[in-house]
């Protein structure tokens, strides 16, 4: 049995808020309801980053997850006006039980093939310094920087593709 | 953190992806799925650092030679982070641009009537 130790019972307590918010973007019938639970589901994400001593990927995480991407995700859903929870749900939809089985099928086959191995790895060994922005900065600027620049002419293509499919008129 | 075991860490990522991999398919509001793809595209993130934290498979610390790490594999899964999540951003873009575009055409969002496609 693992010991409960300090550190177990906080990570205890921010992940389940994040599982919760998680159940709750799939959960509530109303979109607005749902982006703001994956708000905090990612907010508090972030906390679980700092646990794992990834604090640069922490605060990127809150940037560019809760500042960028859910403000597009609430602006689309205010635009469409999608908050109204409109009748896309009829009660009896088979999908509902098929999905939910299915989800909790993997989550059973998964977690008892592979989670049993990880309960005794509990000494992190990278060193503590890993998630600083210096070393990820000077990694990401000199192992990785090819794919770091394919994935800035990867966003410019997003910013033309989105700017395409936007506009009414070309 | 010393005394968390890193399936505290896989459990959290393996639940919130089957909670995303649930709502994708129950889910018929086109959005909505895409909040679920973000966070199975999360879960992964998260276990991408669990285990770029951990190095299990090394047997003893990895201890930082002149204070320079970047070059072992250690930033390996960070890296992967940053990448995935410069994609998911530039999916967001393109993907809210295809529903506003769908959106006009029809007037109408439920997935399952979005079946143009089929043969």
């Amino acid at each position: 049995m693992i010991p409960v130790t300090p550190e177990l019972m906080i990570l205890g307590a921010v992940a389940s808020l994040a599982a919760a918010a998680a159940v709750g973007v799939v959960a509530f019938n109303n979109a607005v309801r749902s982006a703001l639970c994956l708000v905090l589901n990612f907010f508090v994400l972030a906390f679980v980053y700092f646990t794992l001593n990834a604090e640069m990927l922490g605060i990127m995480q809150i940037i560019v997850y809760t500042g960028a991407i859910m403000v597009l995700f609430l602006f689309v859903i205010m635009l469409l006006n999608l908050g109204a929870p409109q009748l896309l749900r009829d009660k009896d939809d088979p999908k509902v039980f098929a999905g939910i089985s299915l989800g909790v099928a993997l989550f059973a086959l998964l977690g008892s093939q592979l989670l049993p191995s990880f309960l005794k790895v509990t000494t992190p060994n990278a060193p503590k310094d890993f998630g600083a922005p210096a070393n990820l900065g000077r990694a990401l600027f000199t192992n990785y920087v090819i794919p770091f620049e394919a994935v800035s002419v990867l966003l410019l293509v997003g910013v033309v593709g989105s700017i395409l499919l936007a506009k009414r008129k070309i | 953190m010393n005394g968390v075991p890193l399936a505290a860490y896989l459990a959290l990522g393996l639940f919130m992806f089957t909670t995303g991999v649930v709502g994708v398919i129950i889910r018929r509001n086109p959005i909505v799925i895409f909040m679920c793809v973000e966070l199975m595209l999360n879960a992964v993130n998260l276990t991408f650092l669990a285990f770029a934290r951990y190095q299990f498979a090394s047997p003893v610390a990895i201890s930082a030679e002149n204070g320079d790490i970047t070059g072992q594999a250690v930033m390996g899964g960070q890296a992967m982070v940053v990448f995935v999540m410069a994609v998911a951003a530039a999916e967001v873009a393109v993907g809210l641009g295809i529903i506003m575009a769908i959106f006009r055409l029809r007037k109408e969002i439920d997935i399952d009537d979005m079946n143009l496609l089929k043969g």
